[in-house]
């Protein structure tokens, strides 16, 4: 068990700080925190694929020397997935941000669960 | 190859360069732009149904001509043609009759935006249904959230602001966990398109290899799917998100977007995981038990709200409830159910939510139970409307709601185990149901002058004066007006009802098509 734990040290790596990131975005109550903690978990999941797709002793995906040969160099896919990933992580952090002002202005807290007190007082439902 | 095959990846497109070119436009523009590229959709998603439902069988289109294992496929077939066309339907219906709601909540200067956030989600919804590639659905699945999000946040009130971060929080938990399923099942199969993965999964399961990791992967997919479209204990975004946010808004996420997950699901049972693997996974069993507490739960809190459009919103939890325990039946004849109800809901709740628009606005936009009092009679037509949905959703015979408890039920029966708790489930969530939509209904056709009457005669203190004040304005609008909701709202509930009328009544084709649909569907 340990041993195949070793052996599979980024992924293990990578499973761990996916947990970490998802418990603090689920459980933390400062918003910037939780984003903090979403970011950490797409990060992770980078990792993962970046870890599955890379073969020990072999080149980036970039043609050298004029090498045509697959086997000279790693999987290509996994790259291109993290590459998408990162476009659609910056997009959703950005989104969280912006909200995460506006609530900021208009409560004045960075804390999710003294904003939904304040708004219950607000605007009752 | 013809013409009409093309048409799934027109349609994604059209709406995706709508949203692009609203950008530009103003509100009123865009928002034309929007309703004439949703009817293009929907005509397009017919003949597609059409080719389809002709040539009987489905078909795998190359982006790219990059034949199998590499490149981007979009796969059509019966199944994806009539969610597609209903889809489209409901949500033009939705903005239409959102219409004028839209432009009081939304800033002058905003109006194309939210525009672009319909447009968006069209796009998303029909990239999956239609894509038969897994990093796609995910890239789509994120941009489904963002739109929802505009959707929500476009409307500036301290609420919509609140759900709007909830419902991103959640959302993002749902999929990180589906991209995590997605990579392990890369790591496993080496493959995202969803025909070639079956392969390797089948070639797997029969080898007895990597159990551990499918079991995780069948269970972390659904889960993240799950808590995305808002399963039972991950619902408690739903009643603000739904609550607050503009009618149009509301219609299209309770009634499409939530059902747009879990069609992915359902696809990648089906087509990647294959249904008899997750069968025997028992991850269906978990969706079954949650899907029964979903059904009771979201009934019970229902009950308990005081406000109109939230009780719809709880309503929709207990709908989605029903939903999964289809899918957690484990029978063909379950997942039939299931669709059928992703269709009744998705009709039933934009019915609802279109029609509560006309009933509040008839009552000075007030949402509470006491100003609702007659706004059937001054909103004839909204008060109709709310009344059909209220009882498709109940099960009267001859609505869409009666065919899906029908189904469920006949399907329940032919399953032993999940037989007795099926049917105790289907029954108490029924009678909850009624009590809180029959309760409603009545309310919006009692009249309320009598209270007039009682109050001043007792003679009251403060809290009665102002309550009889209330009762006083409103029986005044009773006796003297009725409030001719506009003519877009009166469209879109009439359509709305007929569809829900046509559902209900000529339910056997459907059913026969979503059979052949889930069979050309693997």
């Amino acid at each position: 068990m340990a041993q195949a734990l070793l052996t599979n040290l980024h992924e293990t790596a990578a499973v761990v700080l996916f947990g970490v990131g998802f418990t603090v975005l689920l459980l933390h109550r400062n918003l910037i925190k939780k984003i903090m903690g979403m970011n950490i978990m797409d990060t992770a999941v980078y990792l993962f694929l970046a870890a599955k797709g890379y073969i020990n002793g072999r080149m980036v995906p970039i043609m050298t020397d004029g090498i045509l040969d697959a086997d000279a160099y790693i999987n290509p896919v996994p790259s291109g997935l993290v590459l998408t990933g990162i476009v659609v992580s910056v997009s959703t952090t950005a989104l969280m941000l912006a909200l995460t002002i506006r609530l900021y202005e208009r409560y004045g807290s960075l804390d999710l669960d003294e904003i939904l007190m304040r708004l219950k007082e607000e605007e009752p439902s | 190859m013809s013409i009409v095959q093309n048409f799934p990846f027109f349609s994604i497109i059209l709406a995706m360069f709508s949203g692009i070119v609203s950008s530009v436009l103003s509100g009123k523009k865009a928002r034309n732009l929007s309703i004439a590229m949703i009817l293009a959709v929907f005509v397009l998603s017919l003949s597609t149904l059409a080719f389809c439902w002709g040539t009987g069988e489905s078909y795998t289109y190359w982006m790219g001509h990059f034949p199998a294992p590499w490149g981007n496929e979009i796969r059509a077939g019966i199944l994806e043609g009539v969610t597609a066309s209903l889809f489209s339907l409901v949500m033009v219906l939705s903005v239409i009759g959102g219409m004028g709601h839209t432009e009081q909540d939304v800033e002058a200067s905003k109006q194309n935006l939210f525009y672009i956030m319909v447009d968006l989600m069209l796009s998303s919804l029909l990239a999956l249904i239609y894509t038969n590639d897994l990093f796609t659905a995910y890239v789509f699945v994120e941009i489904n959230t963002i739109a929802g999000c505009g959707m929500i946040m476009i409307r500036q009130k301290g609420r919509s602001l609140s759900s709007a971060i909830r419902y991103m929080i959640l959302s993002q938990l749902g999929s990180g966990l589906f991209l995590i399923g997605l990579s392990l099942l890369y790591g496993v199969t080496g493959h995202l398109l969803m025909s070639p993965a079956k392969e390797a999964v089948t070639a797997i399961e029969a080898a007895g290899a990597y159990q551990i990791p499918m079991l995780m992967i069948v269970a972390v997919i659904s889960v993240g799917l799950a808590i995305k479209s808002g399963l039972y204990p991950f619902h408690y975004w739903i009643p603000d998100t739904y609550g607050y946010a503009t009618p149009t808004a509301s219609a299209i996420l309770s009634g499409l977007v939530s059902k747009g997950y879990i069609f992915l699901l359902i696809k990648i049972f089906y087509r990647v995981l294959g249904q008899e693997h997750v069968i025997a996974s028992q991850i269906v069993n978990v969706l079954f038990v949650f899907g029964l507490a979903g059904m009771v739960m979201g009934s019970v809190h229902a009950i308990l709200q005081r406000d109109l459009r939230r009780m719809i919103a709880y309503s929709s939890v207990a709908q989605i409830g029903y939903i999964y325990m289809g899918i957690g039946l484990g029978t063909q004849a379950g997942m039939v159910a299931a669709v059928f109800h992703v269709f009744t809901h998705s009709i039933t709740k934009a019915l609802l939510f279109i029609s509560a628009v006309g009933l509040y606005e008839a009552s000075g936009d007030r949402k509470d139970y006491h100003s609702l009092r007659g706004s059937g009679y001054r909103a004839r037509l909204a008060g109709i409307g709310f009344s059909v949905g209220a009882l498709s959703m109940v099960g009267f015979p001859m609505l869409s709601g009666f065919i899906s408890k029908l189904l469920f039920a006949s399907s329940a029966l032919q399953t032993p185990g999940k037989r007795l708790p099926t049917l105790i489930a289907l029954a108490v969530s029924t009678v909850l149901n009624a009590v809180y939509f029959l309760r409603m209904v009545i309310t919006i056709y009692s009249i309320p002058g009598k209270r007039t009457v009682k109050t001043g005669q007792t003679g009251a203190d403060a809290a009665d004066g102002t309550e009889r004040q209330n009762a006083a304005s409103d029986s005044g609008s009773t006796a003297g007006s009725r409030v001719r909701s506009t003519w877009n709202l009166r469209l879109a509930v009439l359509c709305l009802i007929l569809l829900n009328l046509a559902l209900g009544m000529f339910s056997q084709p459907v059913v026969r098509a979503l059979e052949a649909g889930l069979e050309m569907f693997a």
